[in-house]
């Protein structure tokens, strides 16, 4: 729930040193075995894990000639040539896509944490009437997964004017972000409510509270909310595809998948893109690394 | 920021300005209906946006979505003709409509050894492990990767004379494969790349519940002589159940829910085609939104029933909100 750092258990390090039930040499030999296959098992996971990215990479330096002579994974012979990407960004428009990108996950996210923690603090913080209506179906909500509805989602997105236009995704991203509620409303229990109490005694209103009470105190459970929502929404193709056909809607997915149509057979543009579209990732969860595996970790279970 | 002499200075500020507000009725009266209402009409304030975005765009959806699965609605015409359940007899008569649910199949497999693998990779990285952090991170980080990227990348990878047919090659084997094209290795290739993206998920969560196994019971363990097998048995196995119970879930569901990869990838060209590709290309490409609403519903329902049978065999206090 918190982002606290997660530390190594003690054990796991004393464990090696430690002298098992079958005496030293044998248990030597057979640790021995065993890191080695450890460390085999985790090589080969890497190798596949990376080999994939690496032919891309690779690939996206080289020209079309290299490409064509065959071998996916022979070096480049020029490793600084920066045609390809050059391409894929100017005739790819991720100048455009970029910009949607942005505008979408930006008024999203906020909208999400906006929402996300006005439902919270209203389930945690008051007793009323249909309470429990209005908390049941949320939970129901949860179970109803938005890949299966999007054919009716379509028909309201329609009908409330919002087709092809940057705010259909905003308000889907918005609007069916149920764990980002649960997150919250974990992380507002554990707010002392004599803080609510003080603030009223001086007369703040419960928005006044809201504001600046509750919401500074929710800035973990923010940033979880931040990172799960804003790789969400960074990666997702599904919305944008179906709700901004239009050329100059695109966002990095659907401009990428765009790719596919007017470079055909252009491998070295083609993984230009993918490798413009990767790296912004690659960064983030470089230098967001812990936040990013709490992130996840009581985004999912939570 | 908010002290005890704020306070104070509150209840002292209340008298104070009382007198003043009883000589005015009109004030009073209003004063007294606001303090009548306000504490019954504040939480729904709070709540006004939250459940219009709730009811628009989850259960306007839903009940929209069984109704429209009863018509022969194309998506545009201004009638809609009510045609009771032929939708979904058709559904389960024309055996092409069907071949969806057997595509999923293949997921489904993937998703138990992409759990068998992310539970080994936890297990072995919960003990002390060399470059821990660099072997979590590249297991983890294709999780995090654009979909349409992953896409293209394992469109090269699989490509005839590509990556996968190098590898397969410098091992010896002469044999050409066409990964995505031949039907009998389309889906299995389709799914492995699944396992490829969501296997780190899986890994972290299970990484982090077998983290909060507290220390001492391991050197209890040990104290008592137990091994590492004793100790995954004993200890890891009956830490991670809940999230492994439920990781198993959302993967079975997911299995169902495919889209991105192989729409990306193949288009849902042939035998890859899934349950979500289908439905949507009956509503939009072939106007079909009545029978592609009844696809949905099959599809709603099975993933509830699926959700059902996880409350029921995993009781879990995570559920509940208040």
């Amino acid at each position: 729930m918190s982002l606290s750092t997660q530390r190594d258990r003690p054990a796991a390090a004393r464990r090696d040193t430690s002298v098992g039930a079958h005496g030293p040499r044998r248990r030597s030999r057979l640790g021995l075995a065993l890191s080695t296959g450890k460390y085999a098992s985790l090589i080969a996971a890497s190798v596949v894990m990376l080999l994939p990215l690496a032919a891309i990479l690779l690939t996206a330096f080289k020209n079309d000639k290299e490409v064509a002579a065959g071998n996916p994974l022979s070096l480049p012979h020029n490793p600084f040539n920066l045609r390809n990407f050059e391409t894929a960004f100017s005739d790819g428009h991720m100048l455009q896509a970029l910009f949607n990108t942005a505008f979408i996950l930006v008024f999203s996210v906020a909208g999400t944490v906006l929402i996300g923690s006005m439902a919270a603090y209203a389930i945690d913080r008051f007793q009323f009437r249909l309470k429990k209506l209005v908390v049941a179906m949320f939970l129901v909500a949860t179970l109803v997964p938005s890949v299966t509805t999007q054919v009716a989602t379509f028909q309201v997105v329609n009908n409330l004017g919002l087709f092809d236009t940057r705010w259909a995704p905003v308000a889907l991203f918005m609007g069916t972000d149920i764990i980002a509620i649960y997150i919250f409303l974990q992380f507002i229990r554990g707010i002392p409510t004599s803080l609510d109490e003080a603030a009223r005694l001086d007369g703040a209103s419960s928005l006044r509270i809201y504001w600046t009470v509750i919401l500074p105190l929710l800035r973990p459970a923010i940033a979880t909310v931040v990172i799960v929502k804003g790789v969400a929404v960074y990666n997702d193709f599904y919305t944008p595809f179906l709700y901004m056909p239009s050329e100059n809607l695109g966002t990095i997915s659907t401009s990428l998948f765009r790719f596919k149509g007017p470079f055909g057979a252009h491998w070295e543009d083609i993984s230009a893109g993918a490798v413009l579209v990767i790296v912004p990732t690659l960064l983030i969860f470089l230098f967001l690394q812990r936040f990013i595996y709490n992130g996840f970790t009581s985004g999912a279970t939570k | 920021m908010i002290d005890e002499r704020s306070a104070a200075w509150a209840a002292d500020r209340r008298p104070r300005y009382g007198p003043a507000r009883l000589t005015d009725p009109t004030g009073n009266r209003r004063r007294r209906w606001t303090a009548l209402l306000m504490p019954r009409l504040t939480p729904w304030l709070f709540l006004a946006v939250p459940l219009a975005f709730l009811i628009t765009f989850t259960f306007v959806p839903v009940v929209n979505l069984i109704y429209y699965s009863f018509t022969n609605w194309d998506g545009f015409s201004p009638d809609k003709q009510w045609i009771g359940t032929k939708n979904y007899t058709e559904l389960f008569e024309r055996p092409e409509l069907f071949h969806v649910f057997y595509v999923s199949l293949y997921y489904m497999a993937a998703s138990l050894v992409q759990m068998a693998l992310a539970l080994y990779f936890a297990t072995i990285l919960s003990f002390n492990t060399r470059f821990r952090n660099l072997f979590k991170g590249i297991l983890f980080f294709p999780y995090l990767i654009n979909g349409v990227a992953i896409g293209f990348v394992f469109l090269y990878f699989f490509q005839p004379d590509g990556v996968l047919d190098h590898v397969v090659r410098a091992f010896g084997s002469h044999s050409r494969h066409l990964w995505l094209g031949d039907p009998n290795l389309a889906n299995w290739s389709l799914a492995s790349v699944s396992v490829w993206r969501y296997m780190g998920l899986n890994f972290v969560l299970f990484l982090g519940a077998i983290q909060s196994i507290p220390g001492e019971l391991y050197e209890a363990a040990e104290l008592d002589g137990a091994n590492r097998w004793h100790q995954f048995r004993h200890l890891i196995a009956p830490g991670i159940r809940p999230i492994l119970g439920l990781s198993l879930i959302l993967a079975i569901s997911g299995s169902l829910a495919v889209f991105e990869i192989p729409f990306i990838m193949t288009g849902g060209a042939g035998d890859t085609k899934t349950f979500v590709i289908q439905t949507i290309k009956l509503a939009f490409n072939f106007n079909k939104v009545g029978l592609a609403s009844a696809s949905a519903v099959v599809l709603l329902v099975l993933i509830l029933i699926i959700t059902w049978i996880q409350r029921a065999l995993l009781p879990s206090d995570k559920v509940d909100l208040v």
